[in-house]
C-alpha cells in the first residue's frame, strides 16, 4: 500500500489556491464558526471549532507559500506538519465534519471553511488517514459499482419488484428518454418505494425516463473521502452512461452529497461542461408542480417538517421547492428553526454516517435536531436525502423519539391523483 | 591686577540707588519664582558679590541673541545685571578691537572661576575652519576659554542644541557646547542652556542673576534648561488654550477663526512641544508673544525645531512622510511577484508531478 | 533621547519608515496571496438573486440570524470596536488634517467632546473582548501570542492618543510621540499579522459569496 505523508503534502500543494490563502489570512480567531458548527454546540469541546480543524493544512500553506514562512521553516520556527500530527487530526477532518457548510456561512471574515475541509481531506486520504468506513465505501464504490455493495441484479429485483406491485414497467437503458433517474444504494437497499415514486410520478406527468445499467448508482463515495482522482472514476460512469443514452437530464436521487458530486463537482471533475442537465428530484417535482404536470389529491394532517439536507440546500441552492412540495400535500407543515440554508445538519453527512469510529459522536451532537424538533413539535419528519432519513432514524431511535421519516419525493406519490 | 570692586559698590559709583536695587532684585526674585520676601537676601547676595568676569565668545551666529538682549527697556534689568559682572570680553558689544580685544580675552582668562558665555553653534568639520576669530577657531577658543571656566551659559538655541548653522544638512559640521562636551572635544563643565532663537532678554538676565545670588547653577530640564523659564510648554500657559479645548481652530491665518482669536494649532503651531517662557514673560517688554500677533509658535526653544518639517503644518501631521513610498510599493511589489513566480513554479510542478490516485493510496 | 527628538523622530524618519513597511508589506503579501489563482467553476451556474460576491461583502457585516445571541460579546463588542476606530481615525479634526496633508481629501470633522467619548467607548469595548478573548473556551483554545499581540498594538494607539489629547500621565510631546509610535508599530505589523484582514477580508468574503452564489445560494 502506498498512502505517504509525501503524497498527501504534494496534493495539498496542487489544493492550496488564491480563496484558500485568501482564507487562512482573514482568520481573526473570533471562534464564531464554532458556534456555527453542531460539532462544537452539541458538545462544547473547542477542538471541534472548524477552522481548528485545518490548522495543518494552514501551516503547509505558509510552509509552502508565504517567504515569511518560508523562512520560518527554515530556521525551525515554524515546525514541518508530520504523520502523527495528520493521524491526530483525523477525527477533526473527518469524525467531526459532515462539511454541512453552516461554518461558510456565518464567519465574518468570509471564509469558506467547508471548501478548505473538502481540500484538506484530499491530502489526509492519499497520506493515509482516512477513517476505514470510507476507505471500505469507497473501494467498493470502485470496485463493485455502490458504497454498499450492491450490484446491477439487486436494482433489476427491485425493478421487478415495482413493477409487480404498480404494473408501470421501469425503462432500462432507454435511449434518447427525457431523463435518466440514479438511485442512491440507500434507495435501492432501504428505500424501494422511491422507485415505484418516480415511476408514478413520471407516467402521470407523461415524461420518459429511462434507467442505466452502468450507472445507476449516484453516491460518491470519493467525494466524501476527498480523492479527487477517485470521485472522477465514479462520476464518469454516469457522464458516460447519459452520453451514451443521450438523455436531457440526469435526476439525481434523494441523497445531497450525490445531488453535491454529480450537480457541482462533476464537470470540474472531469474537467469540461456537461452536455446535459442534472436536476435534483426535488427540483424536477417542482418544475413538474409549476407546469401542471403534476396533481396530488388530498393532505397530511399531522403535523409536518422539512428537513433541508445540507448539501441540498445550503450547498445546492434548492430551498424553495421542497417548501412548494410540501404545501401541495400537507396541512401543517411547520418550519423548524433555522430553516433553509441555516437548518442544522443530521450529524451524519460528508461520510460521517460511514464512519462507524464517528458515531458516538454523531449521536451526541444528534441532540441539536432533537431539540429543533420538540420545539416545533412535528409528529412527522419530511426530508429529501436517503442518507439524512437514515441518520435522522438512527438518531430518534437513540434518543426514544417516536416519530417517522418520510421521504418527499414519496410522500408526494402517495398523494398523486389517480390516472383519469 | 587690582581688586573687583563689588556690585554695590560698582552700583555706588553708577549712581543708582540701593531703591532701584532693591526693585530689580524684587523683578529678579519673580522672575525666578521666588517669593518678594526673597529681594533682600537676593540684594545682600548681590551686593556682596565680586563682580565676577564673563567672557562671551560669539561663534557662527547671527548676532540675534545680543540684539535681543539689547532691545531692552530703561531702567533696564539687563543693563543692571551687566553692572553686576564684569563683560570683559564681547566683540561685538566691546569698543576695544582686533589685537586689543584678544588680549582683553586672554586677560581675563588668566583667573579662573570665570563665566563664560557662549552664543553660536561651533563648526568641526575639516578642522573647524569654517568660523574663525583672530585667526583662531571657535572649537580652539572655545577650548581655551572652558579650561579654567566655572562654568558656561549656552545662549540661544545655536549654542545650545546646534540651531539653524546645525540644520540639515549641516554643512560646516556645526555643534552645540553641551555635544562638543559629551565627545569629549572640549573640557567638561557645568552647562545652563538658554535657548531660544534668540531666547527672552529678561530670561537670560534671569539666569545669570539666579546663578550670581545663588552661586549655583539652577535646577535643570532633561535638555539643560533651567525649569524657571522653561518648566512649562508655551501651550501651557497659552491665552488662546481655551479653543484649542474645545476645537476651535482657525484654519487660515485670516479666516474668522483667525480674527477672533482662535487656537493656531492647524496652521502648524508648536505651542504644545515647545517649553518657553513666551507665554507669561512676552517679548518687547512684556507687550505681547508671537501667538498674540497671530502666528503660531516655531518651537525655536527647542532642539532641530528648524528640521521638525513646515512651521505650518500642524503638530498631529507628518513632516514628510511618503519619500520611501515609491522605492517600497517598487520593492513590494518585485517581491510580491518574484513569490508569485515562485509559488507558481511550485503548485505546477506539484500539478505536473501528479500521480492519478489509486484505491492503493489510501493506506499505508 | 530627548522628548522633541523623539517627536522630531516618530513625525519624520520613523514615519517614513513605518509607511514604508506598511506599502511593501501589504503590495508583496497581496501578490503573494492572489497570484495562486484558482480553477474556474466548469459547473452550470444558477441564478438567484441576492447570491453573488458583492452580495456577500455587504452580508457579512451582519449577524446570521441567532448568532447574535450565540456569541452576544464577539457581535457587539466587535461593532462597537470597529465602527468606534473608525470614527476615533477618520472622523477627528487632527487625523482629517493629515490626510489632507498627504492626499488633499478632506472632510467635516465630528465635533472632539464626540470622538473624546468614541474613544473612551472603543477602549471599553476592545477590552472587552480582550476579556472575552480570555473567558470564551473557544477563543481562548484558538488564540495565540499573536492575537495578543495585535490586539495591543492597536489598543496602544486608541490609548495613547487619548492620554496625550487629555493630557493623562506623561507631558502631550512624550504622549504625542508615543502616539504617533504605536501607529507606526502598528503600520509595520498589519502585512505580516491578522491585522492583514483589513485587506483580505474584502476578497474573502467575495470568493466564498461568488463559489456560493454560483450554486444559487445567497450566503
Ligand atoms: S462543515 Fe459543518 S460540520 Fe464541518 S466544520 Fe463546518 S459547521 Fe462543522
Ligand atoms: S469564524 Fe472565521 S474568522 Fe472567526 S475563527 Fe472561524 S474562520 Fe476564523
Ligand atoms: S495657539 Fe498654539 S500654544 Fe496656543 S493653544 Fe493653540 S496650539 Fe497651543
Amino acid at each position: 500500500m502506498s498512502a505517504s505523508l509525501d503524497k498527501g503534502v504534494a496534493v495539498l500543494k496542487e489544493m492550496i489556491d488564491a480563496p484558500i490563502a485568501s482564507y487562512f489570512e482573514s482568520c481573526v480567531h473570533c471562534g464564531l464558526c464554532a458556534e456555527a458548527c453542531l460539532f462544537y454546540t452539541e458538545t462544547g469541546d473547542p477542538k471541534y471549532t472548524p477552522i481548528h480543524k485545518l490548522e495543518p493544512l494552514r501551516r503547509i500553506y505558509e510552509q509552502e507559500y508565504t517567504l515569511l514562512g518560508r523562512l520560518a521553516k527554515l530556521v525551525g520556527l515554524s515546525k514541518p506538519v508530520t504523520d502523527d500530527e495528520l493521524e491526530a487530526w483525523k477525527e477533526l477532518v473527518y469524525n467531526s465534519c459532515t462539511l454541512c457548510a453552516r461554518c461558510s456561512l456565518v464567519c465574518p471574515v468570509g471564509n469558506d471553511i467547508v471548501y478548505m475541509v473538502r481540500k484538506f481531506r484530499e491530502g489526509m486520504a492519499v497520506s493515509g488517514h482516512a477513517p476505514d468506513g470510507l476507505i471500505g465505501a469507497v473501494t467498493r464504490t470502485i470496485e463493485i459499482g455502490s458504497p454498499m455493495g450492491v450490484k446491477l441484479p439487486a436494482v433489476q429485483a427491485q425493478m421487478k419488484h415495482v413493477q409487480d406491485e404498480t404494473g408501470i414497467e421501469i425503462p432500462m437503458d432507454k435511449e434518447g428518454a427525457e431523463y435518466m433517474v440514479m438511485l442512491s444504494s440507500m434507495e435501492i437497499m432501504n428505500f424501494p418505494e422511491y422507485l415505484g415514486a418516480i415511476a408514478k410520478i413520471m407516467k402521470q406527468a407523461g415524461k420518459t425516463w429511462t434507467l442505466c445499467s452502468t450507472a445507476f448508482e449516484a453516491t460518491n463515495a470519493g467525494i466524501q473521502i476527498g480523492v479527487s482522482d477517485l470521485a472522477k472514476v465514479i462520476v464518469n460512469r454516469i457522464v458516460e452512461g447519459a452520453e451514451r443514452l443521450k438523455v436531457k437530464t440526469v435526476i439525481s436521487p434523494e441523497c445531497g452529497h450525490a445531488y453535491t458530486a454529480l450537480r457541482w463537482d462533476g464537470a470540474n471533475l472531469i474537467g469540461r461542461p456537461y452536455t446535459f442537465k442534472v436536476l435534483h428530484i426535488l427540483e424536477v417535482l417542482d418544475e413538474f408542480r409549476s407546469q401542471g404536470l403534476l396533481k396530488t389529491e388530498g393532505f397530511e394532517t399531522t403535523r409536518m417538517t422539512f428537513h433541508d439536507p445540507c448539501q441540498l440546500g445550503r450547498r445546492g441552492g434548492v430551498v424553495e421547492q421542497p417548501r412548494n412540495l410540501m404545501n401541495m400535500v400537507t396541512k401543517d407543515f411547520v418550519e423548524m428553526d433555522d430553516p433553509g440554508k441555516y437548518n442544522w445538519c443530521c450529524g451524519g453527512g460528508g461520510g460521517v454516517s460511514a464512519n462507524e469510529e464517528a458515531e458516538e459522536l454523531r449521536l451526541e451532537v444528534f441532540k441539536i435536531k432533537k431539540r429543533q424538533l420538540e420545539n416545533v413539535g412535528a409528529k412527522t419528519m419530511v426530508t429529501a436525502c436517503a442518507n439524512c432519513r437514515i441518520v435522522l432514524e438512527e438518531g430518534l431511535e437513540h434518543y426514544q423519539m417516536d416519530i417517522p421519516v418520510v421521504g418527499l419525493t414519496e410522500l408526494i406519490a402517495e398523494h398523486l391523483a389517480p390516472d383519469k | 591686577m587690582s581688586r573687583r570692586p563689588t556690585v554695590a559698590e560698582q552700583l555706588a559709583r553708577q549712581g543708582v540707588s540701593r531703591r532701584a536695587f532693591l526693585k530689580f532684585c524684587a523683578a529678579a526674585a519673580s522672575l525666578m519664582a521666588l517669593p518678594p520676601s526673597m529681594a533682600p537676601a537676593i540684594a545682600e547676595a548681590l551686593g556682596k558679590l565680586r563682580r565676577p568676569s564673563v567672557i562671551w565668545l560669539s561663534f557662527q551666529e547671527c548676532t540675534g541673541c545680543t540684539e535681543s538682549l539689547t532691545r531692552s527697556h530703561t531702567p533696564t534689568v539687563e543693563s543692571l545685571i551687566f553692572d553686576m559682572i564684569s563683560l570683559d570680553y564681547h566683540h561685538t558689544l566691546q569698543a576695544a578691537a582686533g589685537t586689543a580685544a584678544e588680549q582683553a580675552r586672554e586677560d581675563a582668562m588668566k583667573e579662573a572661576g570665570y563665566l563664560v558665555l557662549v552664543d553660536g553653534s561651533i563648526p568641526t568639520r575639516d578642522g573647524g575652519i569654517y568660523s574663525t576669530i583672530a585667526g583662531v577657531t571657535n572649537l580652539q577658543m572655545l577650548k581655551d576659554a572652558l579650561a579654567n571656566a566655572a562654568a558656561v551659559v549656552s545662549i540661544g538655541t545655536c549654542a545650545a542644541y546646534g540651531g539653524i548653522p546645525k540644520a540639515d544638512p549641516n554643512p560646516t559640521g556645526a555643534k552645540s557646547v553641551q555635544a562638543l562636551m559629551d565627545e569629549g572635544l572640549v573640557p567638561r563643565k557645568p552647562v545652563i542652556n538658554v535657548p531660544g532663537c534668540p531666547p527672552i532678554p529678561t530670561v537670560i538676565t534671569g539666569v545669570l542673576a539666579h546663578y550670581l545670588t545663588f552661586g549655583e547653577i539652577p535646577e535643570l530640564d532633561s535638555l539643560g534648561r533651567p525649569t524657571m523659564f522653561y518648566g512649562d510648554s508655551i501651550h501651557d500657559r497659552c491665552y488662546r488654550r481655551p479653543f484649542y479645548d474645545q476645537g476651535m481652530f482657525a484654519k487660515t491665518f485670516d479666516d474668522e477663526g483667525a480674527r477672533k482669536g482662535w487656537c493656531l494649532f492647524e496652521l502648524g503651531c508648536k505651542g504644545p512641544t515647545t517649553h518657553n517662557a513666551c507665554a507669561t514673560t512676552k517679548w518687547n517688554n512684556g507687550t505681547s508673544f508671537p501667538i498674540e500677533s497671530g502666528h503660531g509658535c516655531i518651537g525655536c526653544s527647542e532642539p532641530d525645531f528648524w528640521d521638525a518639517g513646515s512651521f505650518y503644518t500642524a503638530l498631529s501631521a507628518p513632516a514628510d512622510p511618503l519619500t520611501l513610498a515609491t522605492s517600497a510599493t517598487v520593492a513590494g511589489a518585485a517581491i510580491g511577484v518574484g513569490m508569485s513566480f515562485v509559488n507558481r513554479a511550485k503548485k505546477g510542478a506539484a500539478k505536473s508531478g501528479h500521480e492519478t490516485a489509486t484505491l492503493k493510496d489510501l493506506e499505508k | 533621547m530627548n522628548e522633541v527628538e523623539l517627536l522630531n523622530w516618530v513625525r519624520g524618519p520613523g514615519l517614513n519608515i513605518a509607511i514604508g513597511i506598511f506599502l511593501l508589506g501589504t503590495i508583496w503579501r497581496l501578490f503573494e496571496i492572489y497570484s495562486l489563482g484558482r480553477k474556474k467553476d466548469l459547473s452550470a451556474p444558477r441564478h438567484t438573486a441576492g447570491a453573488s460576491g458583492w452580495n456577500t461583502i455587504a452580508r457579512r457585516s451582519l449577524a446570521p440570524p441567532g448568532m447574535l445571541k450565540r456569541s452576544p460579546i464577539s457581535y457587539i463588542g466587535g461593532y462597537v470596536f470597529h465602527v468606534g476606530l473608525a470614527i476615533v481615525v477618520f472622523l477627528f479634526a487632527p487625523h482629517i488634517e493629515l490626510i489632507e496633508n498627504l492626499f488633499g481629501l478632506s472632510w467635516p470633522a465630528l465635533p472632539s467632546q464626540v470622538v473624546d467619548l468614541a474613544t473612551v467607548v472603543t477602549l471599553a469595548a476592545m477590552v472587552l473582548v480582550l476579556v472575552d478573548r480570555i473567558n470564551k473556551p473557544v477563543k481562548r483554545y484558538l488564540s495565540t501570542v499573536e492575537d495578543y499581540f495585535t490586539w495591543a498594538v492597536t489598543f496602544l494607539p486608541v490609548l495613547t492618543g487619548y492620554m496625550a489629547v487629555k493630557h493623562l500621565l506623561l507631558p502631550y510631546t512624550t504622549m504625542l510621540a508615543l502616539h504617533i509610535l504605536s501607529v507606526e508599530i502598528l503600520l509595520v505589523v498589519l502585512p505580516f499579522t491578522k491585522l492583514f484582514h483589513v485587506f483580505t477580508l474584502f476578497m474573502s468574503r467575495w470568493y466564498n459569496g461568488q463559489a456560493n452564489a454560483h450554486k444559487g445560494v445567497p450566503v
